[in-house]
C-alpha cells in the first residue's frame, strides 16, 4: 500500500470548528465498519476465550461452571488432541509445499508465450472458485472404492492390483485428502507467483543472456530472487487459509475412519457440534489459534512494513 | 522468460504439453463430475459415465423431487445480503484509510487484516451461541452476519487498494469547486472505482455462496443454502452419483461463471499488495 494521505494542512485561517471536524471525519467514516466488526468478530472471540474457561455443554444450558484452565489441561492429556495436532502438522507441511511447487511450475509455464495462454490462465483458477462441498463431493466420487475413476485408472495402468478404498482405509485417507487439498489450492500459488514473475523487468534477462548466463542460472539468480517475496507472502497466507479450511475434510470423511483424518480445527468443531461440548471445543479452538498466531505474526511483520 | 524464440517443436514439448497435463489435472475432476451428471442413473454403474447417452433427467429430478430451487434462492438471498452489508460498510472506511492520515491508522488497518487471520472455528461456536440468544438461528440474517465477518475486512482491503489508484488531486479539485468530502467521495471517487467495487462485490458473493460451515451451523430447516443441500444429498442419496454430481454442478455453477467473468480484475487486485510487499 502506498502512503496516500493528504499533506497536513496547517492553515491558521481555518476556523477551529472545521479543523476539529477534519480531525474527527476519518474516525466517523470508519466507525460503522469498526463497530460492526467489534460486535461480530471481537466480541465473539472474547466469548470463545471465556467459554474455554468454563464447563459448558449446550444441553445443560444452566451449567456454566468456572473450571479455569481445566479444559486446557484435559486437552493436553487427551490422546485425540495429540493425534489431531500430528495430523495438522503433517497436513500443513505436505499440502503447502506441494501446492507451492505445482503452483511455481504452472506459473513458469504460464509466463511463456504460447497461443492459448489466456485460456489456460483463466481455466487454471477454476478449482479455487468451487465450493468446498462440491470439491469434496467430486473427490469422494473419484476415490469411490467400487466405481471411482482413481481405482479404474490405476488398475488399467497396472500400478495397483486391486481396488483400494482410498477414503475408508486409515493408511490412505489422509494422503487422499492431501491430494484433494493440493488440487484445490495450487492455482492460488500459480496466480500469485505469475504476478511476481511479471513484475521482474525483462531487461534483467536481456543483460544476463548477453553475458552468456544459462537458463538455469537466469532462473537461479534472477527469477527466484525476484519472486521470493511473493512466494513467502503466498505461503504464509495459504498456511492460514489451509489451517482454516477443514470443511473439505469434514464433508469427505468427517474425520474418519477412526481418527485418521482428524485435524485440530475439525476436532474443535466436531466436539462442539456432535457432543455439544462448547467449553472443551472452545479450548481446542483457542489452542489452535495460539499455534497459528506464530504464522500470523510472521505475516503481519511482512505486511506491516507495507502498510505504513 | 526466454528471449530467443524457441522452435515450435521445442515449445510444444516444454510448454504446451506440460501445460496441457496440468490443465487436465485441474479440470479433469470437474469434467468427470459433469460427465457423470449427464449419464443415466440406471446405466451408470454398468456402462460407466458416457457422453453418448446424455440426459438431463438428473437435473430435472434435482429440481422437481429434491427441491433444489428453494436452496438456490436461500443462497442467493444470503450471498446478496452479504455483498450489500460488506460493501456499504466498507466504502467510507476504505476512503478514510486511503485519503487521511490520522493517529491510530496503522493499528486500525492491521486490525482489519488480523480478522481474516483468525481461524473460523474460533468464531463459529460463539456466533452459534449468540444467534441462539438473539433467536436468529435458521434465518437469512444470521448467515449474512456470519459471512460479513469475512466480507467486511476483505472488501476494506480491496477497496483501499483500488482507491489508492485514483489520484487525490481529483478529490481536491472537486472540493475546490465547492464539494464537501462526502460529495467528493460519492461523485468523484466512487464512480471511478466502480469496476473495483463490482469485482469486490462479486468476490464476496462467491465466497458467501460457497460458504459451508456457517450455513451448516447457523442454518436449519427453513434456511438451507445450496452447499448444505449438496452435503445433505450425499447423506440421503448415497450411491446415486448421477443425482449427486448434478447437485454439485448446479451448486458450483453461479460462482464459477462469475469468477471467470471477473477473474482478471480480481486477481490484479488480490496480487497487487503481495507483489509490492
Amino acid at each position: 500500500m502506498t502512503d496516500a494521505s493528504l499533506p497536513p494542512v496547517q492553515n491558521a485561517d481555518v476556523p477551529p470548528a472545521r479543523a476539529l471536524s477534519r480531525r474527527i471525519l476519518p474516525y466517523a467514516m470508519l466507525s460503522p465498519a469498526v463497530i460492526v466488526t467489534l460486535a461480530i468478530v471481537f466480541f465473539p472471540m472474547v466469548q470463545t476465550a471465556w467459554m474455554s474457561l468454563h464447563d459448558y455443554v449446550l444441553f445443560r444450558p444452566n451449567d456454566f461452571e468456572w473450571v479455569g484452565l481445566g479444559n486446557f489441561k484435559a486437552a493436553l492429556q487427551d490422546e485425540v488432541f495429540w493425534i489431531s495436532l500430528r495430523h495438522t502438522i503433517i497436513w500443513m507441511t505436505t499440502t503447502i509445499p506441494a501446492q507451492l511447487l505445482l503452483g511455481l511450475v504452472t506459473a513458469l509455464l504460464l509466463n511463456q508465450p504460447f497461443p492459448w495462454r489466456p485460456v489456460a490462465r483463466a481455466l487454471i483458477i477454476i478449482p479455487w472458485a468451487l465450493p468446498s462441498v462440491v470439491i469434496a463431493l467430486m473427490w469422494v466420487w473419484i476415490y469411490d472404492s467400487n466405481y471411482g475413476i482413481a481405482n479404474e485408472f490405476l488398475l488399467r495402468l497396472g500400478l495397483i492390483q486391486r481396488a483400494i478404498p482410498w477414503l475408508a482405509d486409515p493408511d490412505t485417507a489422509l494422503a487422499a485428502i492431501i491430494l484433494t487439498l493440493t488440487w484445490q489450492g495450487f492455482p492460488f500459488f500459480a496466480v500469485m507467483i505469475l504476478a511476481g514473475l511479471q513484475s521482474i523487468p525483462r531487461s534483467y534477462y536481456e543483460a544476463a543472456s548477453i553475458d552468456g548466463a544459462s537458463t538455469w542460472n537466469q532462473f537461479r539468480y534472477i527469477t527466484l530472487p525476484g519472486i521470493s517475496g511473493v512466494m513467502m507472502t503466498a505461503v504464509l497466507l495459504r498456511m492460514i487459509w489451509v489451517a482454516n479450511s477443514f470443511d473439505v475434510i469434514f464433508v469427505m470423511t468427517g474425520g474418519g475412519p477412526g481418527y485418521a483424518t482428524y485435524t485440530l480445527p475439525l476436532y474443535a468443531f466436531v466436539k462442539a457440534r456432535t457432543n455439544l461440548d462448547f467449553g472443551y471445543g472452545s479450548a481446542i479452538a483457542v489452542l489452535f489459534t495460539l499455534l497459528l498466531m506464530v504464522v500470523v505474526v510472521f505475516y503481519l511483520k511482512r505486511t506491516g512494513k507495507a502498510v505504513s | 522468460m526466454a528471449l530467443h524464440k524457441p522452435s515450435l517443436g521445442k515449445r510444444l514439448l516444454t510448454v504446451d504439453l506440460p501445460m496441457l497435463a496440468i490443465l487436465t489435472f485441474t479440470l479433469g475432476p470437474y469434467l468427470w463430475m459433469f460427465l457423470t451428471s449427464i449419464s443415466r442413473e440406471s446405466t451408470l454403474f454398468t456402462e460407466g459415465p458416457s457422453i453418448w447417452n446424455a440426459t438431463i433427467e438428473n437435473y430435472t429430478r434435482l429440481f422437481n423431487t429434491v427441491g433444489f430451487g428453494d436452496n438456490l434462492l436461500d443462497s442467493l438471498i444470503v450471498a446478496s445480503g452479504t455483498v450489500l452489508v460488506g460493501l456499504s460498510l466498507s466504502v467510507t472506511a476504505a476512503y478514510a484509510f486511503s485519503r487521511f492520515n490520522f493517529p491510530g491508522k496503522r493499528l486500525l488497518m492491521l486490525q482489519f487484516l488480523l480478522i481474516n487471520m483468525f481461524p473460523l472455528v474460533l468464531l463459529i461456536l460463539p456466533l452459534f451461541v449468540l444467534m441462539r440468544v438473539l433467536g436468529l438461528l435458521d434465518t437469512h440474517l444470521a448467515l449474512i452476519i456470519a459471512n460479513s465477518t469475512i466480507a467486511i475486512p476483505f472488501s476494506i482491503w480491496m477497496m483501499v487498494s483500488y482507491m489508492n489508484g485514483i489520484p487525490r488531486s481529483l478529490d481536491e479539485a472537486a472540493m475546490t469547486d465547492g464539494c464537501t468530502r462526502m460529495q467528493a467521495l460519492v461523485r468523484v471517487v466512487l464512480p471511478l472505482c466502480l469496476p473495483g467495487i463490482i469485482a469486490t462485490g462479486i468476490y464476496i458473493f462467491i465466497t458467501s455462496w460457497n460458504e459451508y460451515l456457517y450455513a451448516l451451523t447457523l442454518g436449519g430447516r427453513n434456511v438451507r443454502t445450496i452447499t448444505v443441500a449438496v452435503q445433505t444429498l450425499i447423506g440421503e442419496y448415497e450411491v446415486q452419483w448421477g443425482l449427486l454430481t448434478a447437485g454439485g454442478i448446479v451448486g458450483a455453477m453461479p460462482a464459477t461463471v462469475l469468477f471467470l467473468l471477473v477473474q482478471k480484475r480480481l486477481i490484479s487486485g488480490l496480487t497487487q499488495g503481495a507483489v509490492k510487499g
